[in-house]
Formats: C-alpha cells, sequence, structure tokens
C-alpha cells in the first residue's frame, strides 16, 4: 500500500534526535503508595463516585439481589436486564425478586435492539474491580455480560465486592496484568452518563445511564 | 522562595559591584526608573556600571520573527559586560530574553554561543536581584496608601520574579497591596502583537484597565515598562473618552515606587 | 485537494477578530467559559509538585513515541490486525475519507452516527458523506448543537461553548419539529438525548476519534463524559475510527499516566466518565459490538512536522485545550476566528503543518507570548518557542536556509522587512542608536500624536526629555 510506504518512509527518513527512553513510571508510582488499609481504600472510593453523582448501598453475598429488588421497585423499575450465565445473573434469577421483571441478555443485540433501546428499564453488571482515586468501577464486558447493559438502559446496578479496591488505573492496570489479557472491550466508569456542553451547566443521563447504583458486595457480614 | 519549576537558580553572595543593562524603554522613555535602580543598589553598597554601548536586548525582533535582525542587535550587546558581575535588568521581559533566549539565538554560532551562554548566568530582574542577592531590607517611610502589582508573563512565567516583586511589595508596612482579578493573565502587550493586532491588543489591555481599578486601588505598579506604557496609556485614553479631569490609573516602575516609599527621595 | 468546507481563509483573520472582539455576547459567553474552566484545573492540580512529576512524565511518554514513531506505527498495526481490527493509512484529508467512503459502499450504510473526532472535523468528513447522499450526525450534544446551528465547533473540547443555554433554547425550538422552547439545561439535555437514542439504533457506521493508541496491545483507547462515544463504537455493526499518526503511545501503562493529566488539563475532572479500551471488534460468542473495527491513520502534514526536531515536539499533543483555555488571544476572539478545525495556541502552531504555512500564518502572530500556555501544557510543549520558530518561518526569504516549510515566506513583506532592517541598523550601531534616541529626545514635542496602531486604543508614547545615558553622565559631572 503506497499510503503507508510513503508515511513510513517519510518518518523513518527524518532526523534522529535527542534519546528518549522508555520512560521511567516509578518515581510517579512512588507518588501514589498503596492506601494503608482497605477500608481507607473503600471509603476514598465511595467518597469520589458519590461526588460523582453515583449511589452506593452496603450488602451482602447473600443479601444484594433482595436489596436490589428494593431499590429497583422503589426506583420504578419493572424491567431489569441481567446476563443470565454469569454466577451473579444465576444467583438473581434464582432469587426470584418479586416486581420485577428480569429481562435475560441472551441473543445477539440485532434480534432485539429496539426492545433494548425501548423497553429496558435498568440493568445490573458486575465490575471487575473498582478505583479509589477516581472513584470508578472496572467493567470487562464479555459474552456472560455484554457491552450495551453498561449503557443503554437509564438506571445501571453493578454489583462490586468491596475488597477489589486499587488506588488509580495504573495500579488495576498491572494487578490484573491487563496488557497481557486485553479483552474485546474494558472500561472505566465513574458515574452516571453527564455533559457540561450547554454553558457549562452539568446535566446527568446524557446518552447513558441517569443513574448509576453501587451494590458494595462485603464479605463480613455487610457492614464495611 | 519557591521557584516555577526549571527558574531555581543559584545565587552568588552580595557582589561590590553589577552591571546595569537599563532597556531601551527606560533609556528613552523611562529614565527616571533607571535613575532610582541606579540609587536602590547604590544604598545597597553596590556599585553600578552602566556600559554606555548598549541599545536593546533585541526582543522586539526575535518575537517578531526577525532573528537575523535580532541577533546583530543582541550581538552587541554580548561584548558590553566583560568583568564576571552580575546584570541586573529592570526588566522581567528583557531579562528573560537575555537569560533564556540568547542561547537559543545563536545556537548555531558555538563561539558566540558560548558567550552568551555565560552571560545568561549572571542576568538577574532587578526584584528579582534585590530579594535574592542584595537582601533589601528597607522600612516603609510612605503615608499609607494602597497599590496593585501587575506583573509581566515573563516576569511571571520564565524569571519567576512576580513572587520578588511582590515579596518587596509586601514588605512595605503601609502599603496594602490589592489582588486584582487574573492578576496572572497578560496585559496585551506581546511587543509587536500590540501593533499588528490592536484590536485584540486593545480589548485584552482594556479588561486588564478595568481589573485593576476594581481592585479598588488607582495605583499600579510594575518591574516592566512595556506592560506599564500599555496599561497606563490604554487608561489615559479611556480617561480622555469618559472627560474625566483627572487620571483614574496611574503608576509607575516598581524601583521608582521603592525608592520613594523607603526614604530614598529624601536622602 | 479540497478544504473542509468550515475552512475559512486564514487571511481573514484580521477581520474575524475584530468582528468577535466587537460582539459583547460572544466575549461575555467565553469569558465565563474561561473562567470556568481555568478555576476547575487549578483544583485539580493543587501539589504543584505532583503536577510537574506528571507533565514530566506526560512529555517523557510522548517523547518516546515520537522517537520511535514509525516502529510504533508498525507495532500498532500488527497488533490490531491480528486483533482484527483493519489499518488503513491516509496521506491526505481526501485519501481519509475515500476509506470511510469505500467501506460505506462496501456495506451499502446510509446512516452515519458520529461520536466527538476532532480529525473529523479535520478532514471534512461530514462534507464528503453529504456529498455522496449520506447523513452524518454528530451526537456528542455540543457537536450536535454546532452541527444543527449550522456551524464549526469552537473549542477542541466543548464545541459549542460560544452558545448560550437561551441561544441553544431557540436553536432547539426553531430546528426540531414539536420542541417548545425551553432554557432549562436538563430538559435541553433531555431533548438531545430523545433525538439521538433512535439514530443510535439505527445507524449503519459509528465514526469516532482516538485519544490513544496503544502499540503493546493494539488498543483504541477513547475518553467522554456522555455515552455517545460508546454508542458509536459498539451499536452500529461498523465502527471506523479516524486519527494521526501522532497519537500512539508504546505501553498501555502510559495511558494510565496520560489519562491522568487529559481530563484534569482539559475540563478540570478528576476523570472522565467513560474511558473506553477497544482492543477488537465482537467475537463469534459475544452478543454486541461492531463486527468489523477500521482505524484510519492520518498524515495530512504531520510528517513535515515530524521532521524537524524542533517543530516535532507539536506533535506531543494530548489534545486537552488547556492552552486555549488560558490564552488571552482566544479568550477574546474565541474558536470560530481563527478559521482553522484546531484554534487557540495549539492551533496556530498545527496548521501550517496541515494547510501550509501560506494558509495558516497570520495565526502565528495572533499570540502575546505570553508563556499562559506553556505554563499548562500537561506534556510541555514549547508552544512560544514554536510560534517564535514559526513567524520566522512565515517571513523567510524563500529559498533561503531559513525557508523549510510548505509555505514558508509567504508572510514576508517588503515593507515589514525593511523596517526590520533599519530597526536593526540603529540598534546594533552605537552612534547610530545614539544619535537617533539624542532626537527623539530632544525632539519629543515633535513626537507624533498619530503613533498609528498605536495611539489607536492608547496616548502617545512620548520620550522624556533626557535619556537615561544622559542623567548618569550629568550626575557623574
Amino acid at each position: 500500500m503506497s499510503a503507508r510506504k510513503n508515511i513510513l518512509g517519510r518518518l523513518r527518513r527524518a532526523p534522529v534526535g535527542d534519546p528518549a527512553p522508555l520512560p521511567e513510571l516509578a518515581a510517579w508510582r512512588a507518588s501514589r503508595p498503596p492506601i494503608a488499609d482497605a477500608a481507607s481504600a473503600l471509603a476514598l472510593f465511595r467518597a469520589n463516585i458519590e461526588a460523582a453523582h453515583a449511589e452506593v448501598h452496603d450488602t451482602t453475598a447473600q443479601d444484594w439481589p433482595a436489596l436490589l429488588a428494593r431499590l429497583a421497585a422503589a426506583k420504578g423499575v419493572h424491567t431489569l436486564l441481567f446476563g443470565p450465565t454469569s454466577l451473579h445473573g444465576a444467583q438473581l434469577a434464582a432469587s426470584k425478586p418479586a416486581g420485577v421483571q428480569l429481562v435475560p441478555y441472551d441473543r445477539p443485540v440485532e434480534k432485539w435492539r429496539d426492545q433494548l433501546f425501548d423497553e429496558i428499564d435498568a440493568s445490573i453488571t458486575g465490575a471487575v474491580s473498582a478505583i479509589a482515586d477516581t472513584g470508578s468501577l472496572i467493567l470487562w464486558p464479555d459474552a456472560n455480560e455484554p457491552r450495551l447493559m453498561s449503557l443503554v438502559p437509564a438506571i445501571h446496578f453493578v454489583l462490586l465486592d468491596a475488597q477489589r479496591i486499587h488506588i488509580d488505573l495504573h495500579a488495576a492496570m498491572s494487578a490484573e496484568a491487563w496488557a497481557t489479557r486485553m479483552p474485546t472491550n474494558a472500561l472505566v466508569i465513574s458515574g452516571p452518563s453527564k455533559t457540561a456542553d450547554i454553558q457549562q451547566t452539568l446535566a446527568y443521563g446524557a446518552h447513558g445511564p441517569r443513574e448509576l447504583i453501587v451494590l458494595l458486595r462485603h464479605a463480613n457480614g455487610g457492614q464495611p | 522562595m519557591e521557584h516555577p519549576h526549571g527558574l531555581s537558580r543559584i545565587y552568588p553572595v552580595k557582589p561590590a559591584d553589577v552591571y546595569l543593562f537599563a532597556t531601551c524603554l527606560i533609556d528613552q522613555f523611562a529614565p527616571e526608573a533607571g535613575m532610582d535602580t541606579i540609587r536602590l543598589l547604590e544604598r545597597e553598597g553596590i556599585t553600578v556600571h552602566f556600559p554606555e554601548g548598549q541599545t536593546c536586548c533585541g526582543q522586539p525582533a526575535y518575537t517578531s520573527g526577525y532573528p537575523e535582525e535580532a541577533r546583530a542587535v543582541a550581538r552587541l550587546q554580548l561584548d558590553l559586560f566583560p568583568q564576571p558581575w552580575p546584570v541586573v535588568v529592570p526588566s522581567g521581559s528583557c531579562a528573560a530574553m537575555m537569560r533564556h533566549h540568547y542561547p537559543k539565538l545563536f545556537a548555531d554560532d558555538p563561539p558566540v554561543l558560548a558567550k552568551a551562554e555565560e552571560l545568561a548566568q549572571r542576568i538577574f530582574e532587578l526584584t528579582e536581584f534585590l530579594v535574592q542577592v542584595a537582601g533589601f531590607a528597607h522600612p516603609d517611610s510612605g503615608e499609607p496608601c494602597t497599590v496593585a502589582l501587575h506583573t509581566s508573563c515573563h516576569a511571571r512565567r520564565e524569571m519567576g520574579s512576580h513572587e520578588t516583586s511582590a515579596a518587596l511589595l509586601a514588605n512595605l508596612e503601609h502599603v496594602a497591596v490589592v489582588e486584582q482579578a487574573r492578576i496572572e493573565e497578560c496585559c496585551g502587550f506581546g511587543g509587536t502583537f500590540a501593533i499588528r493586532h490592536p484590536d485584540i491588543s486593545e480589548a485584552i489591555v482594556t479588561d486588564k484597565v478595568a481589573s485593576l481599578k476594581d481592585s479598588g486601588t488607582r495605583r499600579v505598579v510594575s518591574a516592566d515598562c512595556g506592560c506599564l506604557f500599555n496599561i497606563l496609556g490604554r487608561a489615559a485614553r479611556l480617561d480622555e473618552i469618559a472627560g474625566s479631569p483627572a487620571p483614574t490609573l496611574e503608576g509607575e516602575h516598581i524601583a521608582s515606587f521603592l525608592w520613594r516609599r523607603t526614604g530614598g527621595a529624601e536622602q | 485537494m479540497s478544504q473542509p468546507v468550515h475552512f475559512h481563509a486564514a487571511a481573514d483573520f484580521a477581520d474575524r477578530s475584530l468582528a468577535a472582539v466587537n460582539d459583547a455576547g460572544l466575549r461575555r459567553n467565553f469569558r465565563s467559559a474561561m473562567d470556568y474552566l481555568q478555576t476547575k484545573r487549578r483544583a485539580q492540580f493543587t501539589d504543584d509538585g505532583e503536577l510537574e512529576l506528571l507533565r514530566d512524565l506526560g512529555q517523557a511518554i510522548r517523547r518516546h513515541a515520537l522517537a520511535n514513531l514509525p516502529d510504533l506505527l508498525e507495532q500498532l498495526e500488527a497488533r490490531l490486525t491480528a486483533n482484527g481490527v483493519v489499518v488503513h493509512w491516509a496521506e491526505t484529508p481526501a485519501a481519509a475519507n475515500a476509506v470511510v467512503l469505500e467501506i460505506a459502499a462496501r456495506t451499502d450504510a446510509k446512516r452515519f452516527v458520529k461520536g466527538k473526532s476532532m480529525v473529523s472535523e479535520e478532514v471534512g468528513l461530514n462534507h464528503a458523506l453529504e456529498a455522496a447522499g449520506i447523513e452524518a450526525l454528530e451526537t456528542d450534544m455540543g457537536e450536535y448543537i454546532v452541527q444543527l446551528a449550522g456551524e464549526a465547533p469552537s473549542h477542541i473540547i466543548m464545541p459549542a461553548i460560544h452558545k448560550t443555554r437561551q441561544q441553544i433554547g431557540e436553536l432547539f425550538a426553531a430546528r426540531l419539529p414539536g420542541v417548545a422552547y425551553t432554557e432549562n439545561v436538563d430538559a435541553l439535555i433531555s431533548i438531545g438525548r430523545e433525538v439521538l437514542r433512535r439514530k443510535f439504533a439505527e445507524a449503519d457506521i459509528g465514526i469516532s476519534g482516538v485519544n490513544f493508541a496503544v502499540a503493546e496491545t493494539g488498543t483504541l483507547f477513547l475518553v467522554e463524559n456522555e455515552g455517545n462515544g460508546r454508542m458509536c463504537t459498539t451499536v452500529p455493526r461498523i465502527h471506523i475510527a479516524i486519527t494521526g499518526i501522532e497519537k500512539v503511545v508504546a505501553k498501555l501503562e502510559h495511558v494510565a499516566a496520560l489519562n491522568s493529566l487529559l481530563p484534569r488539563s482539559a475540563t478540570g475532572q478528576a476523570v472522565e466518565t467513560y474511558q473506553n479500551f477497544i482492543t477488537g471488534p465482537r467475537q463469534a460468542d459475544e452478543l454486541d459490538g461492531p463486527d468489523e473495527v477500521h482505524l484510519i491513520l492520518l498524515d495530512n502534514g504531520r510528517s513535515q512536522a515530524y521532521a524537524d526536531l524542533q517543530l516535532r515536539a507539536t506533535l506531543q499533543c494530548i489534545r486537552c485545550g488547556a492552552c486555549m483555555n488560558h490564552c488571552p488571544v482566544y479568550a477574546r476572539i474565541g474558536g470560530h476566528a481563527y478559521g482553522t478545525t484546531y484554534p487557540g495556541p495549539i492551533g496556530a502552531i498545527i496548521s501550517p503543518h496541515l494547510l501550509g504555512l501560506d494558509a495558516a500564518y497570520p495565526l502565528v502572530f495572533a499570540s502575546t507570548l505570553c508563556h499562559a500556555c506553556v505554563e499548562v501544557c500537561p506534556v510541555r510543549i514549547p508552544i512560544t518557542d514554536i510560534l517564535i520558530r514559526l513567524r520566522n518561518e512565515a517571513q523567510a526569504r524563500p529559498g533561503s536556509a531559513d525557508a523549510t516549510l510548505r509555505g514558508s515566506g509567504a508572510g514576508r513583506k517588503t515593507l515589514v522587512s525593511t523596517i526590520w532592517r533599519a530597526w536593526s541598523l540603529v540598534y546594533s550601531r552605537l552612534r547610530l542608536y545614539r544619535l537617533t534616541s539624542w532626537f527623539m529626545s530632544r525632539g519629543r514635542a515633535l513626537s507624533p500624536i498619530e503613533q498609528g496602531a498605536w495611539t489607536r486604543s492608547r496616548t502617545p508614547l512620548v520620550p522624556a526629555p533626557k535619556r537615561l545615558r544622559d542623567l548618569i553622565k550629568e550626575r557623574g559631572k
């Protein structure tokens, strides 16, 4: 291909400048020590994501489906999208929550796009982990929980294990070895969809979810 | 005193002699600021040498995109300071030119570059020199007054001398320094920018005059005559337009202000 | 090669900037937006030590990427290809548009949704698509507003920064069927949401930009707050990303470092709502995501900047817009006056490579060289030094060693050059300077009251009766 050859040729013919070694991230990392304890990490995550207009609710491995059902009812959610093949999806289905219709994401989007856009009130997905520093949730959508679950419905519930908090994105990438196993799509979500494009006035629910609700699953009986 | 990133430097002990590079604007348009600079330095027990061969640092041509013309002028200044004494410049902008841009201007001419780099190490803006080298400490003997400080962009961002200017004023007991809105914003002078883009320059300086007046003072001082002429010239023209019988904003070089406030006029 | 439809000759810059400074409403909008953005950025960087450390790192990452650019581009291409992403190379805007049109023709695509992409503005993609009878809808709220108004973005991050909510309310009421006037921002955003939601569901192709492309993993990294970018890259069957060849970085972890600078510098946010890492199209077992992902790598003059070691730093840019948010000139005239896709200080230093210095040289003079841009640039681009260099180039004698760029010398004017030669003569010859300045001081009563552009806004400059050198001489007597 000639455009490729021409562009690369021009770049390769350009003079070589001062040496530019692979950047050393050590000084930056040293300035960001890991948070002393899990409770502080969690508190920081919570403060930051709440400041970004998300809700956070404490729960347990047993109780979260019931909490979800209560929150969904309170928010007037009739249809709740879930991934039936995920572990928590199966747990949710087994709990048979009252008052809300569970809709499984079990076929390619082409088969039901209009329904997804028009008839789903809310969704529930898991999070891989979270980031304290910026109050962010890490999602790796996959066949069990496809990409659009965290985008199209107006309310997005996210189930997060309370012990999976990293100080920042770099720490998450390193701990989870992202560079060696990137999924087709990885997401870092820091609050509900928003915009300040009109006169710098913040408005939520621009195109994605208007509400982001974190169900914080604690291993130790439900309290942080 | 903390310096903006990359601007920190090691200061010499107070010398017995310094050179004065007075700048073309002070030589021709504000010689009293130059005289007050000399008086301030002499009072510190320093002998001031004024090489008569000096003209201009060359910045106007340099920033206007005429490097050859700038080099010809800058080249003349390089030989004026043969002794290893500090060179004091009562302008943050001209000091920045000599300290940071001379080496760039002569980058392709190694023998001259060596000279430019050596000189650059000895260039000090006046207020920087007074605070960091001369240890200026004289009591304020003036009447209570308010004043605003305008620091030029090059003083602020290339010399870090906005802090020394501010420190000198802060030490004047009877002077209340008011802080105008957007103190860090350019006054719109920009050398030949004011001529090339008069409409934009006017818009910027009009805002600057307004924020100075809104700060509640009628007096502005600066260590840069270019900015002062721009701001005061605009303020005076606005007074003319408004039919104001007296100036609503006055100003002077910080050297003159300091000299007067610290009893210099009576000596 | 045709220019993008919204391109205005930079030669008319003076007229447009005059109109802008005289537009009180526009001045007010920009002033309040600039104050807002500056305050928010300042609040993000309260620790100078952290900021400077991060800027050093940001600069090092970008410089490393540029020093290894051809290798990294080849690595990026190899990884992306292995991941199932199709990579296209385009030397010109026309070539980039042709790639998009070919994909559209092959797949019979008629409806495009676009996420925010300044490179697509740069190549005039909407214009090219319209000419081919294809609807290309901007979906970023600001871009949508600007498109509805038939305008171009006036800021690279906040496209509709020049408009008030009242103006947007009037625009919506006038252009959208069945929509009544409102100036409530939440209501206006809801209106936009509803209109665009259908369009996402129906679109054939989604267009996006790229914030960083990671060579190591073959990942396209995109950030946004609204979710429209994710819609464009996820819902339609085909996703086409378009970006400049300089946007590559070596390592995935470099993205983490750069993105701790980008949103904080840009809008004063700690982080964007969505960081979207795209490393491939939909896999066989996945239920959504595009079947095809394409990346267009655009040169369009960037290799000219790359060929010069000083100007190469221009390509370090991560498009945060902090330089324009802090520019006293941009704050007064806004983005449209520049007439180019990229306004403000970064626009002034990149446009000469994209459009030629002959077309863009007026912009390199539209700066007071106040260094505010240099002070805030998260990757330490020496913008003012580059502006001075481009001024030299603009006025270089054609054919001389100083004329190295496309269009160098186009800004050279005989009268101005003569004035500077004369100035240089006076100030580099002491006797001549003594004589001239002596005449000026002694003849100060004759100083002109009209001093051209200076006295249009200011009282005249009058030489002192005695020069400093005279006073010193007298004192010594």
